[in-house]
């Protein structure tokens, strides 16, 4: 055994120390960020350039390949980008550990929960037809 | 533990004023925060589009109303906003602009540009419809 070695006794027994992935959650954080820019300028000028908000016009906007597609990635991005945030901010001031954890757990439920009735509203909105 | 101290802690948010990087570093955070419950109207809109012209009536009749346009107006702003402190943070983590002045200089261009943002997309809005 290395005796120069940083890490201490304990930590070598508990396997803890690098696992190479403690960047992961910030890394993550930023590329759906990055991905969002486009996304996010994309869905809002689609809405505003809209001639009305009706049925008719939302949905036949949305059945175009292209749309569906940045339609799909904007839920993913936007939620998972929601999910990594918001669980910063219970991190930094929820200081109870089991309401801490007991709040990530909700927020990534209801994330994953409401990607999930967006992205089969949308492929009901291409497949379903003219409703 | 209980606080005794009857002394103000710092900072003491009744009497110092936060400095404009402080504040948009709380509202970066705030729009982040409000943008999330906001996102759940889209969702909304999605399903209701999903379900049928009738439950797509509804959503329609609720963004038309003067508070759904308030919504809308501020979901907006607070969506550029969010847009425009992120992409500084981006700059930052790639280790740019990180000087006080120029942290300043950002922070007055980033209002301006999601301010300009906001108003472009309204003006589309308000035009096309």
């Amino acid at each position: 055994m290395n005796s120069n070695s940083l890490r201490s006794p304990l930590g070598k027994v508990k396997g803890l120390g690098s696992a190479k992935s403690g960047t992961e959650h910030f890394m993550v954080q930023r590329l759906t960020a990055l991905a969002l820019i486009p996304l996010t300028v994309w869905f809002c000028f689609s809405l505003a350039a809209m001639p009305q908000m009706d049925f008719e016009t939302f949905t036949a906007w949305l059945r175009s390949p292209i749309s569906a597609s940045l339609m799909i990635l904007t839920i993913i991005m936007t939620f998972y980008h929601a999910y990594l945030g918001l669980q910063v901010v219970i991190e930094d001031y929820v200081s109870d550990h089991a309401v801490r954890l007991a709040a990530i757990i909700a927020i990534q439920f209801i994330c994953i929960l409401v990607s999930v009735i967006g992205l089969v509203s949308v492929v009901k909105i291409i497949v379903g037809g003219p409703a | 533990m209980a606080w005794t101290d009857k002394r103000p802690m710092s900072p003491h948010l009744q009497i110092y004023k936060l400095p404009m990087t402080a504040m948009l570093s709380v509202m970066h955070r705030g729009t982040g925060v409000v943008l999330s419950a906001g996102s759940l109207f889209l969702i909304w809109a999605l399903a209701a589009a999903a379900t049928g012209p009738e439950s797509f009536a509804l959503v329609q009749t609720v963004m038309s109303s003067w508070f759904g346009y308030l919504v809308l107006f501020g979901f907006t702003g607070a969506l550029y906003f969010h847009l425009c402190t992120g992409v500084r943070h981006l700059i930052w983590d790639l280790g740019k602009g990180l000087q006080l002045q120029s942290t300043k200089k950002s922070g007055v261009v980033l209002v301006v540009i999601a301010l300009t943002l906001t108003a472009l997309t309204w003006l589309i809005a308000f035009t096309a419809g």
